[in-house]
């Protein structure tokens, strides 16, 4: 029985994940539904450093230095790089769990609360860690079916567990978490320093061109230095102020959303178990950490009966060549053999069986949609 | 290895699967990728503890290799930043290094010491690092490459 080959359409795991993201460039951006605000920010920073280069650099290249623009240009680059960076990438979201995991984590749960008599309320899901001699309570994920990590939050606007989640920004489009926080700290850091450069250099071109001219043939020269000017003025407090913020929660290890929640406020002597009680150290852990990769296979390929193995990206994980259905029920994970392609990942889960494929064939991928073969229920009260 | 992939195979045709066994992630030193090496329950008949254990122990030693905050991180970080993290279209971060080398790890530990005993770990990537699952599979039929017990794991039931 040799392994034919269907030509069928490819279809990426990224097309399968539940939660509300948007994905673009076939699984390689991964964005949150609503991008109105997030392209009000890219209009403002464009437009801005547009003016900028416009009305601005021409006068101050000429009558101060070149090198003015050519900075300009290299922060306006780096701030575009972050913010993109920072929009796109997957922020640290854990995938849902399968329903042998929700099963296995349902039975422990019922094995720890023991006997609930009907009619009575069984008690809230909680897990208990020590972690650095501090306890940390675990709380259980109803969406995603899974005890959330310490640090990670679910959110609702994306409908995912995001680890070490920070918030969801609406300026950027996407949750910032422990994937893209240093990106999104980078990027309020220039977008400060841009602000403030352009705002300074707005000024020093008007003092300037005003004493040739005079203040109002100034403002008739270049209108846009006004319009600039604004932006910036507003800007400034807004960024500078988020900046400060974030840099005083990095000193401390520290996530806005524990900021918020007052997490480690020091009342019942609860300290921050994650802080190294130094500030040099938690600003390294987070900004000089290593580069943690993306545990959701977007650019997996999800029907095996295709043999090409998807490239992968530098933001996918190196498993993109795992042909396997993310939701396998209880059927045999299949076994590299002499068919495998080279390429495809080693261990389990990368060979092309037909035979073990066919019982997936017939049914749908839905991550969804479980409950056909979960032997146990599921509770779905809400929390 | 013949022998050993040959192993798998017979496995997979004759056994079916029985039981899913979740290893959890140990918090207790923070955030960071480790495993619980406590024993579960269900894995008693199939495989010595200490096979086990071992099996464990390296992942969590690997996991900590790729997230050891040191002299290497910062140089990777800031040579990224300095090059606006373009250069990571063109290398590999350390931590993508270790990742490859735990799932040959895993896929030897499979071949050599799980799949004869009728498991077979998963690697936790493709499980969010959640958790280390393995599979337990029963003996259906006569091509005897699992240890013999046919026995269904009923205690996690």
């Amino acid at each position: 029985m040799s392994a034919v080959m269907i030509s069928r359409k490819v279809t990426r795991k990224w097309e399968k994940l539940p939660g509300k993201n948007t994905f673009c460039c076939d699984g390689r951006v991964m964005m949150a539904r609503q991008k109105g605000v997030f392209y009000l920010t890219l209009f403002l920073i464009i437009g801005t450093c547009s003016l900028f280069f416009a009305f601005e650099c021409p006068y101050l290249a000429v009558h101060l230095s070149p090198a003015i623009p050519v900075f300009a240009v290299l922060l306006f680059v780096f701030v575009m790089a972050m913010l993109l960076r920072t929009s796109f990438s997957d922020p640290g979201v854990l995938p849902r769990a399968l329903p042998e995991e929700a099963n296995f984590i349902e039975m422990e749960i019922e094995a720890a609360n023991g006997n609930v008599l009907a009619g009575q309320r069984p008690p809230p899901r909680i897990k208990n860690v020590q972690i650095n001699n501090q306890i940390v309570k675990l709380k259980y994920c109803y969406t995603c079916k899974i005890f959330r990590p310490p640090r990670a939050s679910h959110c609702s606007i994306c409908d995912n567990c995001v680890d070490r989640f920070d918030h969801h920004c609406p300026w950027v489009g996407n949750c910032v978490g422990k994937r893209n926080y240093r990106y999104f700290y980078l990027f309020t850091l220039s977008l400060s320093l841009l602000t403030i450069y352009i705002f300074a250099f707005d000024i020093v071109h008007v003092v300037l061109r005003s004493v040739d001219s005079g203040f109002v043939n100034t403002i008739k020269e270049t209108p846009g230095t006004v319009l600039e000017v604004l932006v910036c003025f507003f800007t400034l407090w807004s960024v500078v102020g988020l900046t400060g913020f974030h840099t005083y929660l990095i000193s401390l290890n520290q996530t806005t959303n524990e900021d918020i929640k007052g997490s480690w406020s020091g009342k019942n002597r609860v300290q921050n178990p994650y802080s190294h009680k130094n500030i040099f150290k938690n600003c390294c852990e987070v900004l000089c950490g290593p580069a943690y990769p993306s545990v959701l296979d977007r650019r997996g390929v999800m029907l095996e009966d295709l043999s090409s193995p998807a490239p992968s990206d530098a933001s996918s994980t190196n498993k993109s060549s795992n042909p396997v259905s993310q939701t396998t029920k209880s059927s045999a994970p299949l076994i590299p053999n002499e068919h495998t392609p080279d390429e495809a990942k080693p261990g389990i889960g990368a060979g092309t069986q037909k035979s073990a494929s066919s019982p997936k064939d017939e049914k749908p991928p839905s991550p969804t949609s479980p409950n056909a073969v979960t032997p146990g229920v599921i509770k779905e009260s809400a929390h | 290895m013949a022998t050993e992939f040959h192993n798998l195979q017979e496995l997979r045709h004759s056994a079916s699967l029985a039981n899913k066994v979740f290893i959890q992630r140990d918090y207790t030193d923070g955030t960071i990728c480790k495993f619980q090496t406590k024993f579960p329950s269900e894995l008693d008949s199939r495989i010595e503890r200490t096979l086990f254990e071992d099996t464990v122990k390296t992942l969590n030693n690997y996991y900590a290799e790729a997230e050891k905050i040191g002299g290497q991180s910062y140089l990777e970080g800031c040579l990224a930043c300095l090059t606006v993290y373009l250069i990571f279209l063109c290398i590999e971060t350390r931590y993508e290094k270790v990742l490859k080398k735990i799932s040959r790890y895993i896929q030897e530990q499979n071949e050599k010491i799980y799949a004869p005993r009728g498991l077979l770990i998963t690697d936790p990537l493709e499980r969010g690092m959640r958790v280390i699952e393995i599979s337990v599979y029963e003996d259906r039929g006569s091509s005897g490459s699992s240890s013999g017990s046919s026995t269904t794991s009923s205690s996690g039931r």
